[in-house]
C-alpha cells in the first residue's frame, strides 16, 4: 500500500504542529460531522507494486488478443514504428499540463503547430485545431460550428459510421439541433435524396469517405450540391486514406474530420484516439478547442502561443465556441511523429498497401461464393453478404485465431486489411474460412 | 529552434514498412491531386528533434508543479507499465464480449471503486475529458427532466467562481445559464440561491471545495434548496483530490457529477490529454448514462445499456487505457490510501499557506482545502506589480506558476495547489523563491514586467498572435 506521498507520518505530524494544528480532523472542520465518511471505503487494502502489477496482467491476460486481424469499423491495426512510441513515453510531454505558460511550453507548443501543419497538409485545410476526444467528437463539434439562428437542421448521410451518428445525435439531443438522416443508394451518400429536402434551413451535410462500408464517396459532386444550397459540407476521412485519395479540400468541404487512431495509436479497446478537424480560414474562429499560433517574443525571436483564445470556455463561458479544455495533447503528439516518420511517399505506400489487400482479400472471397454488397470503389474496406451466418463464421475463425470482419447482419460482413495484413496471411484465411464453410 | 519542416530534405525518410505483394489496383479519379507536404526526415532527425522539444517543455518530474485546479501530482510509473500491456493495447474494441473479459473487467471494477468513493451508484466511462463529463452529466439531468415531462426546467445555475467549462457545458447541453453570485466568503450565497430556484430550474452545477479552496459547509443546505425547487444537483470533480474517503459528494445531496482521473487519479496530463472523465450518478439516473456498463453475469462480464440512455458521447468506451491507469492507481492506495492522499494534499497546502501569509494576501484567511487563492491586488495597486508578473519571475527559478488568474471572484488571482506528492524539503524551498519573488518586487518593481529572462523564450506577443493568425507552417 502507498500513497505517493514522500513525507513519513512523523513528518506529516511535524507539519501539522508547525501550521498550529493537532489532527487532520483540524484541517478538516469546515465539513461537518454528519458528511464525514467514519466507515473504511468499500475498497480492498492498497497492494504493493508487485502485487498490482501481478493483479493488472492477470486481468489484462483475460482478454483474447488476436495474431490475425481482419476487423476495422473505426478502430484499426497498423504498424506503430518504434520510433513514435519512444517520442510519446518523454515524460516532459506526457506528465506536462495543457501549454498555458508558453515560455516553458516552447516543446509542447511546437509539437502541435507541428501537428496543426501536418493535418492541413493532409486533409488540404487551411486551419487545424490542437485535436478534440475521436473522430466522433469531431464531427459532432463540427456540426456545432455550421448551425447558426437561420441555418439550423443537421443533415447526416447514412453511410457514416453508426457509432460517429450516434454521438452526433446525442450532441444533437443536447442543442436542440434537428437532425436528418440522409438514406443511402447502394451504399453511397443518395445525393437525389438531397435535392429533395427542404434546404432553407440545413446548416450542413456530413458525409465520410470513404464511408462505413469502405465505399469512397464522390466527395466533389456532393460538395457541389450543398454550396448550391447554401449549406456547408464536412467530410470524415480516415487519414491513412489521405495519403492516397483526394482531400476534402480538393473536393470543396468546409470542414475536414475524422479519428487519427490510425496515426500511431494502438487500438487499445478504443481509447484514447484522437479527433482532428481542420477548417477553411473563414471558419477559423469558429473552430472549438486549442488552436496554437506563430509569434516572436521581444526580441524577435519565434515563438508559439495558445492563441484566439477569445472563442474558449475559460474566457468566453456560456458563449464559447465549446465546453473543450484537455483535447488529446499526447495523441496529436503521437500522429505527428508518426507521420513525420512515414513522410509523404511511406504514408502512400501504407495506404496502397491497406486498399491492395484489401482487393486481393476480397477477390479471395468472391471465389469462396462471398460476393460484394456494394458496387462502389473501394479503400481497405468493404462489405460482404456471406453463404452463411456471420456471427457463427466470426466465432468459428476466432476459435481459429483469427479476428474476421464485422458481422453487421446476418449475412453481411464489413472486412478490413491494413499494410500489417500480408497475402500469405490472407490465403491462410481464406483456406481456414474454405473449411469452415465446408 | 527548427521545425521538423525545416530539416531533413527530398528523399530521406525512414524504411517502415514492407513492399506489398498483392497486385496494385487503380485509383483513378478518387486520387489526391497534390501530395502532401510531410517531413523528410530521418530517424536520427525525429529523435533529436523531440529530445531538443522535450527540453524546452516542463512536466511534474521537472519540478514544483503548483498549478491550482489541476492536481498536478506525481504519475506513478507502474499505472503506465499496465496500460502499455499488449494484452490491453492490442485489443480492437469491437471484439466479441467473451474476448474481452479482461477490458471489462477493468470497467466493472474501476466503476465499483469510484461509486466507493464518490458515494454514487453507477458510472460511465465514455466521457474523455473533465468537461465532457460536465456535458455528459447535464445531458443525464436534462433526459431525466424529458423523461418526467417536466421541460420547462431549462435553466442551470452556475455560481460565478465556477470553472469556465461549467457554464459553457450547460449552454451546450442547451441549457440557459443563470450566474450566482458567491458569499464574502467564496461559498455559495444562500439567498441568492434561494432567490434564483423556482419550476424552470433544471440543476445547480458546482465544485466542493469550491475555487477558492475552501469546503461549503452549506453544502447540505444548498442540494436540498434545489431539490426542494425541483433541480438536481452536479457535482464538478475537478477538486475531488481534497476529499477523497473523508467526504463523498453522493452523501452531500448530488445526483451526478463527473471525476477527472488525470487529476485526482493520477494518470498524467499530457501537455493537454488524453484525460478521463467518468460520470457517477445516483441509481434513479442510472438508465440515462450514455455507453455500456460492465456486469458481472453467470458466464462472465457483459455489456449493458441503460434503458433510457442519452446516447453514447464517445465512439467506443472513452479512454480506456487511461482508465487502466486509474485503476492501477485505486489498486495500491486502497481503502487507507485513498483518504490518506487527500489529507496529505490538504497538508501540503495548508502548509504553504500558512508560510507564505506573511508576504502573500491570502483571498480568505482561512484553512483551505488542497488549494489556496492569493491575491496581488495590493501590489497591482501600490507598484503595478501583477499576478502575471510574479508566475513569471517564478519560471526562472524553476517553478511552474500557479494558476493565474482565476478564480475570476478574486483579482489579480494565483492560486496553489502544491498536492500530496511534493515533499516537505520541497513545499520549504518554494516557499523560499515566493518570498524571494516578492521581495523582488519589492525592491524592483519595474523590473518584474521582463521576467522570465532565463527561459528559452521571453513573453511572447500574443496579440500579435491573434491579430493575425499563423497557425500552420509555410503559410502567411
Amino acid at each position: 500500500m502507498g500513497s505517493y506521498i514522500p513525507n513519513t507520518r512523523d513528518e506529516r505530524q511535524q507539519m501539522l504542529q508547525d501550521i498550529g494544528m493537532s489532527s487532520f480532523d483540524e484541517l478538516y472542520a469546515d465539513i461537518p460531522e454528519e458528511l464525514r465518511c467514519r466507515k473504511p471505503l468499500d475498497l480492498n487494502p492498497g497492494f504493493s507494486e508487485l502485487e498490482v502489477s501481478r493483479k493488472i496482467e492477470a486481468i489484462a491476460a483475460k482478454n483474447t488478443r488476436f495474431s490475425h486481424i481482419f476487423r476495422g469499423a473505426g478502430s484499426y491495426h497498423h504498424y506503430i514504428p518504434a520510433i513514435v512510441r519512444q517520442v510519446t513515453s518523454k515524460e516532459e510531454f506526457v506528465t506536462a499540463y495543457t501549454p498555458y505558460q508558453a515560455e516553458i511550453s516552447q516543446g509542447i507548443l511546437q509539437s502541435i503547430f507541428e501537428y496543426q501543419t501536418m493535418i492541413c497538409e493532409l486533409t488540404g485545410m487551411d486551419v487545424s485545431n490542437a485535436s478534440v476526444y475521436d473522430g466522433a467528437a469531431a464531427a459532432a463539434e463540427a456540426v456545432a460550428m455550421c448551425r447558426d439562428r437561420k441555418r439550423g437542421t443537421v443533415v447526416v448521410s447514412r453511410s457514416v459510421d453508426p457509432k460517429v451518428l450516434s454521438v452526433i445525435r446525442t450532441y444533437c439531443f443536447g442543442s436542440g439541433a434537428p437532425l436528418i438522416v440522409l438514406p443511402d443508394n447502394n451504399g453511397l451518400t443518395d445525393i437525389d435524396a438531397w435535392s429533395r429536402l427542404d434546404q432553407k434551413n440545413i446548416a450542413c451535410l456530413l458525409i465520410q469517405s470513404p464511408n462505413y462500408y469502405g465505399l469512397i464517396e464522390d466527395g466533389a459532386a456532393i460538395a457541389r450540391v450543398v454550396h448550391e444550397a447554401g449549406a456547408k459540407l464536412i467530410m470524415s476521412c480516415n487519414p491513412i486514406s489521405l495519403g492516397l485519395l483526394k482531400t476534402p479540400a480538393e473536393c470543396g468541404a468546409d470542414i475536414a474530420v475524422g479519428d487519427g487512431q490510425p496515426l500511431g495509436l494502438p487500438m487499445g479497446f478504443g481509447g484514447p484516439y484522437l479527433g482532428y478537424m481542420a477548417a477553411t480560414k473563414e471558419l477559423m474562429r469558429k473552430l472549438p478547442g486549442r488552436i496554437v499560433g506563430q509569434t516572436s517574443d521581444a526580441e524577435g525571436k519565434r515563438a508559439f502561443v495558445l492563441t484566439l483564445q477569445a472563442r474558449e470556455q475559460h474566457i468566453r463561458r456560456e458563449k464559447a465556441s465549446s465546453n473543450i479544455c484537455s483535447n488529446e495533447a499526447l495523441c496529436a503528439m503521437t500522429a505527428a511523429v508518426y507521420l513525420a516518420a512515414m513522410g509523404s511517399a511511406g504514408l502512400e505506400k501504407a495506404a496502397k498497401s491497406c486498399m491492395n489487400l484489401a482487393h486481393y482479400l476480397c477477390g479471395g472471397l468472391e471465389s469462396l461464393g462471398f460476393s460484394r454488397k456494394y458496387e462502389g470503389e473501394y479503400f481497405h474496406e468493404f462489405v460482404t453478404v456471406c453463404p452463411c451466418d456471420t456471427g457463427e463464421l466470426a466465432g468459428r475463425l476466432a476459435e481459429r485465431g483469427y479476428l474476421s470482419g464485422l458481422p453487421i447482419a446476418e449475412k453481411e460482413m464489413l472486412w478490413c486489411t491494413t499494410e500489417m495484413n500480408s497475402v500469405e496471411e490472407i490465403d491462410g484465411l481464406l483456406s481456414e474460412i474454405k473449411e469452415v464453410l465446408a | 529552434m527548427k521545425l521538423i519542416f525545416e530539416m531533413g530534405g527530398p528523399g530521406r525518410g525512414c524504411d517502415l514498412i514492407p513492399d506489398c505483394k498483392a497486385p496494385d489496383c487503380t485509383v483513378g479519379l478518387a486520387q489526391r491531386e497534390k501530395k502532401p507536404m510531410l517531413p523528410e526526415v530521418s530517424e536520427t532527425e525525429i529523435s533529436r528533434h523531440y529530445t531538443e522539444l522535450a527540453k524546452q517543455a516542463y512536466g511534474v518530474n521537472d519540478g514544483f508543479y503548483p498549478l491550482g485546479s489541476c492536481t498536478m501530482k506525481y504519475n506513478p510509473k507502474i499505472n503506465d507499465q499496465a496500460a502499455s500491456l499488449a494484452d490491453f493495447t492490442q485489443i480492437h474494441p469491437l471484439q466479441a464480449a467473451a474476448d474481452v473479459q479482461g477490458c471489462l473487467e477493468v470497467i466493472g471494477e474501476i466503476e465499483k471503486a469510484l461509486c466507493a468513493i464518490t458515494g454514487m451508484d453507477a458510472c460511465t466511462l465514455q466521457p474523455a475529458a473533465g468537461a465532457h463529463g460536465e456535458f455528459t452529466g447535464l445531458l443525464v439531468i436534462k433526459a431525466y427532466h424529458v423523461s418526467r415531462r417536466d421541460q420547462k426546467r431549462t435553466k442551470i445555475i452556475v455560481p460565478d467562481s465556477a470553472h469556465g467549462t461549467n457554464p459553457a457545458s450547460a449552454a451546450m447541453a442547451g441549457f440557459d445559464v443563470v450566474n450566482i453570485p458567491s458569499d464574502a466568503n467564496g461559498c455559495v450565497d444562500l439567498e441568492a440561491l434561494r432567490a434564483a430556484v423556482g419550476e424552470n430550474t433544471a440543476g445547480l452545477m458546482l465544485t466542493n471545495p469550491n475555487t477558492v479552496g475552501l469546503f461549503d459547509p452549506n453544502i447540505a443546505e444548498i442540494t436540498s434548496i434545489v431539490h426542494e425547487a425541483g433541480g438536481l444537483c452536479y457535482y464538478d470533480g475537478a477538486n475531488l483530490n481534497a476529499i477523497m474517503g473523508i467526504a463523498r459528494p453522493g452523501d452531500m445531496g448530488f445526483d451526478v457529477m463527473h471525476l477527472n482521473l488525470h487529476k485526482t487519479f493520477s494518470t498524467p496530463h499530457g501537455g493537454g490529454g488524453p484525460g478521463s472523465g467518468p460520470v457517477a450518478c445516483k441509481k434513479f439516473l442510472q438508465e440515462f448514462l450514455p455507453g455500456i456498463r460492465a456486469v458481472k453475469g453467470a458466464d462472465g462480464y457483459e455489456m449493458t445499456r441503460g434503458s433510457q440512455t442519452v446516447g453514447n458521447v464517445h465512439g467506443f468506451y472513452g479512454n480506456f487505457l487511461v482508465v487502466v491507469r486509474a485503476l492501477c492507481y485505486i489498486m495500491t492506495l486502497g481503502r487507507e490510501g485513498i483518504p490518506e492522499a487527500a489529507e496529505g494534499a490538504v497538508l501540503n497546502a495548508n502548509y504553504m499557506m500558512h508560510q507564505l501569509k506573511p508576504y502573500y494576501q491570502m483571498a480568505y484567511d482561512h484553512t483551505c482545502m488542497h488549494e489556496f487563492v492569493m491575491t496581488l491586488q495590493r501590489e497591482k495597486h501600490e507598484r503595478n506589480v501583477s499576478a502575471l508578473d510574479i508566475a513569471k519571475a517564478l519560471l526562472d527559478h524553476g517553478i511552474h506558476p500557479p494558476t493565474m488568474y482565476f478564480p475570476l471572484i478574486v483579482h489579480e488571482a494565483l492560486m496553489v495547489e502544491p498536492t500530496e506528492t511534493e515533499s516537505r524539503e520541497t513545499l520549504d524551498e518554494a516557499v523560499k523563491i515566493f518570498i524571494e519573488v516578492m521581495k523582488q518586487s519589492e525592491e524592483t518593481p519595474e523590473r518584474m514586467h521582463e521576467y522570465p529572462l532565463a527561459a528559452p523564450i521571453g513573453r511572447p506577443d500574443e496579440v500579435a498572435a491573434a491579430r493575425k493568425p499563423v497557425v500552420r507552417y509555410g503559410r502567411e
